[in-house]
């Protein structure tokens, strides 16, 4: 027989997102049913055994399982019902009811009720498929998290000699793990000019080892019959790579950090509308989707650098579905649109009337020691403000407070843009 | 060592085997079917296209066209006994000018020839009306209802499972490195030293079908291979068509095609290289550009941005573009079925009832079995199950509500009865459960894998592998000692 229950909010994911937000909106008192795919919650975090996690939210330098921890303990301690080993396969709504079916060994298929759903499943990684690198199709190629998740929880070691594609911070992570496994780090090789992961990694896990970097180069062939046996690198010349310049590494192991893709095929199927530019959700200033009830919040809705902050806009999250789950929170009728404009990769939240003071996150897609971020309406520049170190690993978060604001146009998008 | 003298050894556990190994264990006939790799499709056929053809590609005149009219009529009742996945959902053949309408007018008639059944010329009003997502400008076409879509690979496990059930002997990793003949039959011997013994030797050894040809002193040719490179779109690609897109052909294969995979993705390809390393399955990005900009040309919403994956296949030629499936001349008791191309797995049953002749013909004897079972158990897929079903299920097995892909819907116990089944590696696994196969390619999955590979078989980790010998997964066990990571690591 199919269970029913009925729970005040469903939160999807108990990684860093979902566990902030159901504390978040258990604190406030309500019932909440969270899910996840694993034995434990904790997410990514719990393979990230590394420190640097927790510097914003608790001023301290934790590993990934020790800020995990916090919050497990956090949530355990509060109406809040896990449900570990049970994968969401379905959300649809019903009026202003959503039902989520689910399934799991131990409670087979449920049909969950509920006013209030938090998406919090995080992303994947970007594999091999996706940016389609040319050769053979061996064993020892995997993606950073793969590789990372057989090292630090199952204890087993990828390979002996790796070549890292991309430098995004799984990838620089991985690097230094790797070394101190004994094996060998031959070099890492990032498609574009500069770094992707955070400057922090890049001196910690590849200069204090002399693992090579190679900027504007790719890795334009992969070799070996059965297991991975080299791969071919190129410079880049005005993005195209150059055969004549290339050379072979000799490598058993291929990782993959090449970046990460927000996973919402459930939002897809409860008929939200996504953002092409961050693959998440289009969401308001109260991080509610498209669908009404339906909130999202950590990497699901836009990559994060940092735990620290999916954890703060986690908690924002929570804070607005405690609001809608007491009638506070009302849909704004004149929502005006957020654009990316020069120099922009995205701006989040997607849609606002700014009614208070309002976090805006935004990634660069330039470099520079010094910019000026501003805020335009049409040809009227609303907000400017002046930033230091713009680079597209680092995300610009500005908030925009109602009184300087007030003049705002509904009809017109609000433009986002660096000089 | 004294064994067992079978009746026939089938060569090769690719599609033909397969279909061949079925076919023959309806008869009182003691059958092995000997395969180099570590599991069953793992040559050619796992690269196949999955597609049933519509019958008007080649001449009446070839014996390919005659087997892939025959073989395409025989899918109905071959899916209704072994589920396999598979859909005659129609191919379309798209043309963009009046030259290339000409092309397929050659094509209605060589088809209308062939015997077809259902070819319709279309007008662009028509072609449009059928297949809305093509490029506006196509000038018509040609529609062939009776041409399908078909898992390759679970084609091939349905009929070796169904063979198996009916008393073939599948030997995997037996690549055949000798043979004699003794009296009345061939002592076959495997590059690692096994001996099968049979009287009837079928070789269906797709690529090495020459090599295999030589070992037995058989008629000597040249199989050459014809890379064939695919690209695999996510499920939810705006590009998925209704129906198999094919262009209008020009040359030696049949063009860069749009598929509609039966699995509910979107296949794009093949490329058509001749080359000369059979094991060489690399893939280029020249190729890749060239792919795409064939497929969007026919289809405009193929996107490279939903590229999941990318594999190379290749094609067993020969150089009189038929297939050759014959009795050796040379030597008695030895059929020949090679340069299986296209339509090779459209034709692969009535490949096998030709062969099943060929071999009477040439002095077997073949009786019916009183008691054999065509039959197997159709299993639902998760995804295709609703609520109700899937209680059902987990309340019988708990390890049905463990979904372990996320991406195709794959419970634990699917991935234990594969196991279970014999395939051991994550690529057997993979094709035999989809495990891996969708957008992640096994990102989530092949840890919760390896660990059930390890407990249900008792070997450590290190042991298995992508796709057998040398493709092992990790290269060791994390030691307690720092800078030691040689223990236990295969070599």
């Amino acid at each position: 027989m199919i269970t029913s229950r009925t729970f005040d909010t469903v939160v999807i994911g108990a990684g860093a997102a979902g566990m902030a937000a159901a504390a978040e909106i258990a604190t406030a008192g309500f019932h909440v049913a969270m899910f996840d795919r694993e034995e434990y919650c904790g997410g990514i975090l719990l393979q990230c055994i590394h420190n640097g996690f927790g510097l914003h939210q608790f001023g301290a330098e934790l590993t990934g399982p020790e800020y995990a921890e916090t919050f497990a303990d956090t949530v355990r301690s509060l109406p809040v019902d896990f449900f570990p080993e049970t994968t969401v396969t379905d959300i649809t709504k019903n009026d202003s009811i959503i039902i989520i079916t689910t399934c799991s060994p131990r409670s087979g298929v449920m049909e969950i009720r509920t006013k209030a759903v938090v998406l919090a499943m995080g992303c994947r990684e970007r594999n091999r498929g996706n940016i389609g690198i040319p050769g053979s199709r061996p064993s020892g190629v995997f993606t950073a998290g793969l590789a990372q998740r057989l090292l630090n929880i199952e204890g087993y070691i990828p390979g002996k000699k790796a070549v890292i594609i991309g430098s995004g911070d799984i990838g620089l992570i991985m690097a230094r793990r790797l070394t101190w496994t004994g094996s060998k780090v031959e070099a890492v090789v990032e498609i574009l000019p500069h770094p992707s992961g955070l400057t922090r990694n890049i001196v910690q896990c590849l200069e204090d080892f002399s693992i090579p970097l190679y900027l504007s180069h790719s890795v334009t062939r992969i070799f070996g019959k059965n297991r991975v046996e080299g791969v071919e690198i190129a410079p880049l010349e005005n993005g195209i790579p150059i055969p004549d310049k290339a050379w072979t590494v000799k490598c058993d192991t291929v990782l993959l950090s090449v970046g990460l893709i927000p996973e919402n095929e459930l939002s897809v199927k409860a008929g939200i509308e996504l953002h092409p530019n961050t693959g998440g959700p289009v969401v308001d200033q109260h991080l509610m989707t498209t669908v009404p009830g339906i909130f999202a919040c950590g990497n699901v809705l836009h990559v994060h650098d940092l735990v620290d902050f999916v954890t703060g806009e986690a908690k924002r999250c929570g804070k607005h579905v405690t609001s809608y789950l007491t009638g506070n929170d009302t849909v704004p009728e004149k929502n005006i649109a957020v654009e990316a404009g020069a120099n922009i990769k995205y701006v989040t939240p997607n849609r606002c009337t700014i009614d208070g003071d309002l976090p805006f996150f935004m990634r660069s897609l330039i470099i520079r020691e010094s910019a000026e971020l501003s805020v335009s309406q049409g040809t009227g520049v609303v907000f400017t403000k002046k930033i230091k170190h713009v680079r597209p690993a680092e995300m610009i978060s500005v908030t925009l407070a109602e009184k300087g604001t007030a003049a705002l146009d509904p009809s017109q998008p609000l433009t986002f843009s660096l000089r | 060592m004294s064994e067992t003298i079978h009746d026939v050894a089938v060569i090769g556990a690719g599609v033909c085997g397969a279909a061949i190994a079925r076919t023959l264990s309806a008869y009182h006939l003691s059958i092995a079917l000997l395969e180099k790799e570590c599991d069953v499709a793992f040559g050619v056929s796992k690269a196949n296209s999955g597609i049933v053809h519509g019958g008007f590609h080649h001449p009446v005149s070839s014996l390919k066209a005659k087997l892939e009219i025959a073989g395409n009529l025989m899918f109905e009742k071959l899916h209704h006994e072994l589920g396999f996945p598979y859909k005659r959902v129609g191919v379309l053949v798209v043309a963009f000018s009046e030259e290339e309408m000409k092309t397929v007018e050659h094509l209605f008639t060589q088809g209308e020839e062939n015997g077809v059944i259902g070819l319709e010329l279309c007008s662009a009003g028509r072609i449009r009306a059928l297949e809305p997502k093509i490029n506006p400008d196509a000038a018509g076409g040609l529609f062939a209802p009776g041409g399908g879509i078909i898992e390759p690979y679970g084609f091939v496990f349905a009929l070796v499972e169904c063979a198996q059930n009916n008393g073939c002997t599948l030997k995997t990793d037996f690549e055949v490195a000798g043979a004699v003949r003794q009296d009345d039959h061939f002592i076959i011997s495997s590059r690692s030293g096994e001996t099968v013994s049979a009287r009837f030797v079928i070789n269906a050894a797709g690529l090495f079908a020459d090599t295999v040809s030589d070992i037995f002193s058989a008629e000597p040719y040249t199989i050459i291979p014809r890379k064939g490179e695919e690209y695999l779109l996510d499920r939810n690609a705006k590009a998925f068509p209704d129906h198999v897109l094919f262009p209008v052909p020009a040359g030696k294969s049949k063009g860069i095609l749009v598929i509609p995979t039966v699995e509910g993705t979107t296949m794009v390809g093949p490329t058509a290289i001749e080359v000369t390393d059979k094991e060489s399955l690399d893939t280029s990005s020249i190729n890749l550009d060239s792919v795409f900009t064939h497929a969007k040309h026919m289809l405009p919403a193929v996107s490279r941005r939903d590229i999941i994956t990318s594999f190379a296949g290749m094609r067993p030629t020969l150089a009189s573009g038929d297939f050759y499936i014959a009795p050796s001349e040379k030597v008695p008791g030895f059929i020949h079925v090679a340069g299986i191309q296209s339509p090779g797995l459209t034709a692969s049953p009535a490949i096998a009832e030709y062969v099943k002749d060929l071999l009477k013909s040439i002095g077997c004897t073949l009786t019916e079995k009183e008691h054999f079972n065509a039959m197997l158990p159709r299993k639902k897929t998760m995804r295709e199950r609703d609520s109700v079903s899937m209680t059902a299920l987990v309340e019988k097995d708990p390890r049905y509500g463990n979904i372990f892909c996320r991406c195709e819907t794959v419970s634990e116990a699917q991935i234990v009865e594969a196991i279970h089944k014999g395939h051991r590696t994550l690529d057997g696994i993979k094709f035999y459960t989809r495990a891996g196969m969708g957008r992640c390619q096994g990102g989530f999955c092949s840890y919760k894998i390896l660990k059930i590979l390890a407990r249900e078989t008792g070997l450590p980790i290190t042991a298995f592998t992508k796709r057998g010998t040398g493709s092992h997964i990790v290269s060791g066990k994390l030691s307690a000692t720092l800078f030691d990571n040689n223990e236990s690591g295969p070599t």
